[in-house]
């Protein structure tokens, strides 16, 4: 069945359960709260609510200096805007400030379809990442978007969550969503088409290639590993929404004795996460590794799926690269 | 009360001994800020060592952070750290006492170094503490150069539309940066009704008149439902003439004959204060 929700919303639903109880978390936005899906936090906790008007540089100092009077603010503002029209204030004020501000980056990647390319966030991991002590983290459907939002409730450290605009199809369901903190998750293909989903790093019979994706990504990369298991190829997929602090340990485990490695992302092809893992492959167990990103140019006009399926960002797309991989 | 005057003084001296053992610092702008910095720590601010950690005390953003050798000097003086450790090891290899304030420091809230940042982070605290129902106030002391900053702008506005009577900013108007002249390097004509018409309260005062200080701080205590911007008027490198209105010692090392003749000079106000007050 069709998922109808997009990952900003399961954002909200969080933040609203855990508003009434704790008065410290607010929410900043900067004119964005419609697309950020959280008018309803504004209805419901105005008192715990921030308006900064159109002015992003201003949403992130702000937030930060709340942070550091004690407030847990979550500053959602578009990916494209937030991370790099902000970026100076996310890396003095928040990174090397050690404020606890969540940077919300909502319709990121290509989200904005045919808005082009001031619109679209295709830097966005490489900028943060960048930055001492930021954390990048890209959720893959809505479970997952609201373990990840509540675990960051918990702590008390800065972090950038980059979610799309449109919704996703489910990675994962109510009763099955394995999630620990900065671990990735391991799928694979069970022999009846469904996935069998944990959290990465034990010790298993590696498969022949590994996918790694993060964000909205994730989905497709499943759809490719199915595909490849018709073809009698074993594909392990890599949720690796923990892009920085990147789970190494699980990427090994998982990649140490497979043939080759893919790397998915709705990112430019630099510095993002197909950099991350083909540093870590490379320095620890070499061998080749593939990426899959948007091209370094502005992309073509389109709705996300007409891009993704142009690029070649689609579960034939990945599977083909899978293959070239192996061969 | 102590002679703040005469502290302004002996504190200058301390500040020039730092920038001379770390071999650079922004001189011209530690002396226009001091006497600023001092009213607020000696005076206005409930901070102190002993309250480092109390979430009713006063917050202090350094927004004009590469004035951090007068900072430094004036919290070594609060008790927060020696000033002769300061002195020893600013900007030294390995040091925490950088060119810029660090909140790994204790007495030090927030990083800056990049301008434009403390005004809108003033704001998020002052928005802090009213949500919270806190007592405390926020000050922030930026420069005029820095006022090119577009984000300035952006807190002015937030803390306008706020209506923040709890947040008070302080501008160093020492009238110079690194290129010559603020008005010729960018004008802000009218710098008063520019503020005002961002909703804030607005009060010139001479920087280095401490009782013209005093009386702007209470004034802003006392405004209701809207901050308060206190245009500061100042002279870059106060202190001794050599060193005054001069563009050019934005961040000059005096030479040896320099800082014999900054010394003999701060020496002389120091004890010319003391008489004053005796």
């Amino acid at each position: 069945m069709k998922n109808t929700i997009p990952n900003r919303k399961a954002i909200c639903d969080v933040l609203m359960e855990h508003a009434k109880e704790d008065k410290d978390i607010v929410v900043l936005c900067s004119d964005s709260r419609g697309s950020a899906s959280l008018a309803p936090f504004f209805a419901e906790f105005p008192e715990q609510s921030v308006e900064v008007g159109i002015a992003e540089q201003d949403l992130v100092s702000i937030a930060a200096g709340m942070a550091a009077c004690g407030k847990k603010p979550f500053a959602a503002s578009p990916a494209s805007f937030v991370s790099t029209r902000s970026y100076e204030q996310c890396k003095v004020d928040v990174a090397y400030s050690r404020t606890n501000v969540k940077l919300i980056g909502i319709s990121g990647g290509i989200s904005y379809g045919a808005l082009g390319m001031s619109h679209h966030s295709a830097q966005d991991i490489a900028a943060m990442s960048a930055i001492p002590g930021m954390r990048v983290y890209l959720p893959s459907d809505r479970f997952q978007t609201a373990k990840l939002i509540a675990a960051l409730l918990e702590d008390q450290q800065g972090a950038y969550i980059r979610v799309g605009r449109n919704p996703v199809e489910d990675v994962y369901n109510e009763e099955s969503c394995p999630f620990e903190m900065d671990k990735a998750t391991a799928i694979r293909i069970r022999s009846d088409g469904g996935i069998c989903a944990k959290v990465a790093g034990e010790e298993e019979k590696s498969a022949d290639v590994v996918i790694v994706a993060c964000g909205e990504m994730v989905y497709p990369s499943v759809c490719a590993a199915k595909l490849l298991k018709e073809q009698g190829i074993r594909a392990e997929v890599l949720d690796m929404y923990c892009v920085k602090p990147l789970d190494r340990e699980g990427l090994l485990a998982a990649a140490k004795d497979a043939k080759a490695v893919v790397t998915v992302e709705e990112h430019s092809p630099f510095g993002g996460l197909g950099s991350m893992v083909s540093q870590v492959i490379g320095a620890e167990c070499p061998k080749k590794v593939i990426n899959i990103a948007l091209p370094d140019s502005p992309v073509i006009t389109g709705t996300s799926q007409e891009v993704f399926d142009y690029y070649g960002m689609n579960a034939e797309g990945i599977a083909k690269k899978a293959q070239e991989a192996l061969a | 009360m102590s002679n703040l005057k005469a502290m302004s003084f002996a504190f200058r001296k301390d500040t020039v001994d730092m920038i001379m053992a770390g071999k650079g610092g922004h001189i011209g702008g530690d002396m226009s800020v001091m006497d600023i910095l001092i009213e607020l720590y000696f005076e206005q601010m409930n901070i102190s060592p002993e309250k480092a950690d109390d979430p009713d005390r006063d917050r202090f953003v350094m927004s004009k952070g590469h004035s951090v050798e007068a900072l430094y000097t004036v919290l070594a003086h609060k008790g927060f750290f020696p000033i002769e450790e300061v002195i020893e090891k600013f900007s030294k290899f390995g040091s925490q006492f950088i060119g810029h304030p660090n909140n790994k420091l204790p007495g030090i809230e927030m990083n800056s170094g990049s301008l434009g940042h403390g005004l809108p982070v003033s704001v998020g605290m002052a928005l802090a503490g009213r949500m919270d129902n806190r007592p405390y106030r926020v000050y922030t002391v930026m420069g005029d150069g820095e006022l090119a900053e577009g984000s300035v702008w952006e807190g002015f506005m937030s803390g306008g539309h706020y209506g923040l009577d709890n947040l008070c900013a302080i501008i160093d108007m020492n009238g110079l940066q690194i290129s010559g002249t603020t008005d010729q390097v960018m004008n802000h004509r009218e710098l008063a009704k520019q503020v005002a018409d961002f909703g804030w309260h607005v009060i010139e005062v001479d920087g280095h008149d401490f009782d013209a200080l005093r009386a702007a701080f209470e004034e802003a205590k006392q405004t209701k439902g809207m901050p308060t911007a206190i245009i500061a008027h100042t002279i870059k490198g106060y202190g001794a003439k050599v060193m005054e209105n001069k563009a050019g010692w934005h961040h000059h090392l005096p030479n040896a004959e320099e800082y014999e003749e900054i010394v003999k000079e701060l020496e002389e106000r120091r004890q010319k204060a003391e008489e004053e007050q005796a």
